[in-house]
């Protein structure tokens, strides 16, 4: 049942507004509003109880076992939410003068340090909201670097065609076109391919490394010469930095320009869909451009840049400092875990990936990459269960969740079929990656005994499959239009 | 070892399983020359008390000044339950509703903000969020370029009185893909966009004209006009909208003939905190007719295999994850946690009390600039009415009496004179419900210190004081 069906008119939850209603004195009626906004009419007991019980229908980390290959779903510490949410973070005005900024302006320095020798880049700025604006601000750079050199007729990003679908998209958004690089059997880029494309219409290439396909780019050093032979430049996606904090670094990878996804690495959270932070990092030559504002200190004192001071900048992603917020629990995450803690999250989370991995295929399942090592993450492919049972990796995802687990992600990267990419991150202990084995050997055996009632799961979730095609052909995307037919 | 559950015999019996010797030896696939060493510029790690120490120290060190700045963030009282409920392990840290019956209460949720966001703006959709109001007005400028295929250009009329922060973050978005903001002046006197410059644009080729309501300078514009006057000359019209003064202010969709095509915003008046500028959201809306213009996730409600409703993410071919290079956007994440507490606080407040926070808004800032105006050498720029903020004159420089404020810890608002040097000495101020009587006689009193000793330091003086 909806909030707004939960609705009497003239109720209302008394205490969370003015007790007065002024008038809206000097403004001429043309500018007003003629008729009240359709909202829910509540009192506040069934507000709380409407979204706590709401928020019991969602599966989430503190809930469930949650291994989304490529999403970083490891365990948000408490502490990084109560202390970003101290009365003087939440109450500063994004405006205030910098005599009043300097204990926030000050963390945020320090995590761009962090930052910078955690990925081996010469400078980082905070400033992208998410992952997919930091790559937007990474390619903005390229091109930047490229006009700024009377260099502007290259025109073509590269990437992978495992690549996350943000980067072919945020390469369009700075103007250039996308051709796909061929991945080879054993997961690696296929480097001679690879040659055949590299020109003067390069403008760079966008990489992560691990791959999306869950193992080490091994001939990166290699791929790094060529591409910056032919005038291009690295993006690294930070997507997977998870699987090699404290073993390897961008910057000693080759890469001119990275982004981190903190809601990832950092765990600051992931919220439902955001918000996240995606700051950018990059080698010296392409410093000028990074997006304002940044941080820098000036003797005793912090202080702001901004596009007055830095007029090669790619300018502004949002209207104030980006996601500050996260920026806080990012940073609150980072000094809990100190140098030490960052190199272990690399090592415990690649061990528990290869962990898994090694019982799946014991038990019967097939990996993608057999002949490799995991990195943080692995696929298995589900095409022989698909062919000789009938069922595909979908009804094995939706099983899993009858099962209280997460689904890995499914049917990414688009190259490898029937495919559940795993992540279990660091956080998870043994005894939830064995009770993990033997959900998936019981559909297995499901599948072999029973298929049907793998094809029909989920069976014990507040709803069933859901429609998808009605969804989009009998579009209903909000209770207003439907229930009164307004415009 | 923090947040790492491991014990050593675990560790020996994975170890064992994988049939490596070490956990070194996982990384055997990364070329030894490229390992580094130890992160020495990383400090050690600290327990939560320590970490909670220095987090304490620095937060105090802010203060808490009495804050009449707005410009865009806007202090609201914000009622408990929002971040109670908001912060719920199952809210806070699920992710993106990618598996539909495992996250029916997000979806569900998110169903529920576009119809209250549908609702204020009376518009037909809306999006689930992007990652603040200037990020959404670049969204809703490439949608524009996109969708009117009446243009054959791709120029917009974006006024100058629109937040300067929302111009350059549109400028920086879109300029890479060739397309042009051309700045629309305004009326000196009224503060509203000038018409008579706008009519000389007439017949010209632009996809959008951008409306702001409020705009930046607090002043409303007459949308009406602006509105008829875009799709009179094949533009859509674009409206940047605080959803606060939508309570109370004529909505988007009933602007002029055929109200404004696409509306969007800043989102934090609705329940989020102030918070050094983010997390906020952006929102969007737009016609039924754009629906498949628009970027960001969009939830519709459908039946399961029994016939039961249930909320799934809807339109996905319009998203990068699917259409990749062709996508509307390059937008993944979008801002979820805020749109939770929106839509809780909007659930508590309801029509009613959001019209009184706006009310009360519109009265505590009028208040404000009658007190402060009884000070010599200060008074309102403009004459039109205005929302929640109003541009004052003051009679020294505005950096040097903000300076002066601040360090009788008053923040008295944003200063023009960088972005709008053709106001001369002039400051946006802006007191919210939050600001009461006492509030605006502290400033007061200390703005006529202030002036009171400039007047005896004449030599500083400015001729026209």
């Amino acid at each position: 049942m909806l909030i707004f069906e939960k609705s009497s008119t003239g109720r209302r939850a008394t205490a969370q507004a003015p007790l007065q209603q002024a008038d809206m004195e000097g403004i001429p009626a043309q500018f007003l509003r003629r008729q009240s906004a359709s909202m829910p009419e509540v009192s506040e007991m069934q507000v709380v109880r409407h979204y706590t019980q709401l928020s019991q229908k969602n599966f989430s980390i503190d809930t469930h076992f949650y291994p989304l290959g490529s999403c970083t779903m490891k365990y948000n510490p408490r502490a990084s939410n109560s202390l970003a949410s101290l009365p003087g973070f939440l109450a500063r005005h994004p405006l205030a003068p910098e005599t009043h900024s300097q204990g926030f302006m000050g963390c945020m320095y320090d995590l761009q340090e962090m930052l910078k020798e955690a990925t081996g880049m010469f400078a980082v700025s905070l400033s992208p909201a998410a992952g997919a604006q930091g790559e937007f601000a990474g390619v903005a750079m390229i091109r930047a670097y490229h006009d700024a050199r009377g260099d502007d007729a290259r025109n073509e990003i590269l990437a992978p065609d495992a690549a996350h679908g943000t980067n072919p998209a945020s390469a369009v958004m700075c103007g250039y076109k996308v051709r796909e690089i061929p991945t080879g059997a054993d997961g690696d880029i296929d480097v001679e391919a690879l040659k055949g494309v590299l020109g003067s219409q390069t403008a760079g290439i966008m990489l992560t490394n691990p791959s999306t396909v869950g193992v080490f780019e091994r001939r990166i050093k290699e791929i790094a010469g060529l591409v910056h032979e032919a005038g291009g430049l690295l993006y690294y996606d930070g997507a997977n930095l998870n699987a090699i904090l404290g073993k390897v670094r961008p910057g000693d990878m080759g890469f001119d320009v990275i982004h981190m996804n903190l809601h990832k690495t950092f765990s600051t959270p992931h919220g439902g869909g955001g918000p996240g932070a995606g700051p950018v990092g990059v080698s010296e030559r392409l410093e000028p451009y990074l997006p304002v504002p940044m941080v820098a200190q000036d003797g005793e004192d912090y202080v702001w840049l901004t596009e007055d001071n830095r007029p090669e900048s790619i300018g502004r992603l949002s209207a104030f400092a980006g996601n500050a917020g996260v920026l806080l629990r990012a940073y609150i995450y980072a000094r809990l875990l100190g140098r030490d803690g960052m190199h272990r999250v690399a090592e415990f989370s690649t061990l528990n990936a290869n962990y898994l991995l090694k019982r799946l295929t014991d038990v019967g399942f097939d990996a993608a990459f057999p002949q490799r090592r995991a990195s943080h993450e692995f696929i298995l492919t589900l095409k022989r269960q698909a062919r000789e049972l009938g069922v595909n990796t979908m009804d094995f995802a939706k099983r899993l969740l009858d099962f209280g687990v997460h689904a890995p992600t499914t049917y990414f990267p688009l190259l490898v079929p029937e495919c559940l990419l795993i992540e279990p991150t660091e956080t998870e202990a043994q005894d939830e990656l064995d009770r993990f084995v033997d959900v998936m050997t019981t559909i297995l055996q499901e599948a072999q005994n029973d298929p049907e009632k793998v094809k029909s799961a989920p069976h014990d979730l507040p709803v069933r499959r859901l429609d998808d095609v009605r969804a989009a052909r009998d579009l209903d995307l909000a209770w207003r239009s439907r229930a009164k037919g307004e415009r | 070892m923090p947040f790492i559950p491991h014990t050593e015999a675990d560790i020996q019996a994975m170890l064992a399983t994988i049939g490596a010797p070490d956990i070194d030896a996982l990384f055997d696939e990364i070329p030894p020359a490229l390992r580094c060493g130890e992160l020495e510029k990383i400090p050690q790690g600290m327990s939560e008390m320590e970490v909670g120490r220095l987090m304490n120290a620095r937060a105090r060190q802010d203060g808490q000044p009495l804050c009449f700045i707005g410009a865009g963030a806007y202090d609201h009282h914000i009622p408990a339950a929002v971040w109670q409920l908001a912060t719920r392990g199952e809210f806070y840290t699920s992710y993106t509703p990618y598996q539909a019956e495992a996250s029916q209460g997000t979806l569900q949720l998110l169903y529920e903000f576009q119809s209250m966001m549908t609702a204020l703006t009376v518009m037909d959709v809306s999006n689930t969020s992007l990652y603040d109001g200037a990020s959404a007005l670049a969204e809703a400028v490439l949608m524009a370029v996109r969708a009117n295929r009446k243009s054959k250009s791709k120029r917009i009329l974006m006024p100058r009185s629109l937040h300067p922060a929302y111009r350059r973050v549109a400028h920086s978005i879109v300029r890479n893909q060739g397309i042009e903001l051309v700045e629309l002046p305004f009326d000196m006197e009224s503060g509203q966009t000038d018409s008579l410059v706008l009519e000389q644009y007439a017949g010209e080729d632009f996809a959008a004209l951008v409306i702001p309501q409020c705009n930046f300078f607090g002043v409303l514009e007459s949308v009406d006009e602006l509105t008829d006057w875009a799709h009179t000359n094949k533009m859509l019209a674009i409206a940047v909208a605080n959803p606060v003064a939508l309570a109370v202010l004529q909505p988007p969709g009933e602007w002029g003939e055929q109200g404004a095509d696409i509306c969007c915003g800043e989102g934090q008046p609705l329940g989020a905190p102030l918070a050094s500028g983010g997390p906020y959201f952006g929102f969007l809306t737009c016609t039924q007719k754009l629906v498949r213009q628009m970027p960001g996730r969009i939830i519709g409600r459908t039946l399961d295999l029994d016939g039961k409703t249930g909320y799934t993410l809807t339109l996905q071919a319009r998203e990068q994850h699917i259409r990749r290079s062709k996508a509307t956007s390059n937008i993944c994440t979008n801002q979820g946690l805020m749109v939770t507490a929106a839509t809780i606080h909007m659930s508590l407040l309801g029509a009613e009390g959001l019209e009184r926070v706006a009310a009360a808004c519109h009265a505590n800032t009028s208040k404000l600039v009658k007190v402060l105006s009884a000070l010599p050498g200060v008074g309102p720029v403009f004459k039109g009415a205005v929302f929640h903020e109003r541009v004052l004159r003051l009679p020294l420089e505005t950096k040097d009496a903000l300076r002066s404020l601040a360090a009788h810890n008053v923040l008295g608002g944003f200063d023009l004179s960088a972005d709008y040097p053709e106001l001369g000495n002039a400051v946006l101020v802006c007191a919210t419900e939050m600001r009461g009587d006492e509030d605006i006689e502290q400033y007061r009193s200390k703005l006529e210190r202030v002036i009171n000793a400039r007047i005896q330091t004449p030599c500083k003086l400015k001729p026209d004081w």
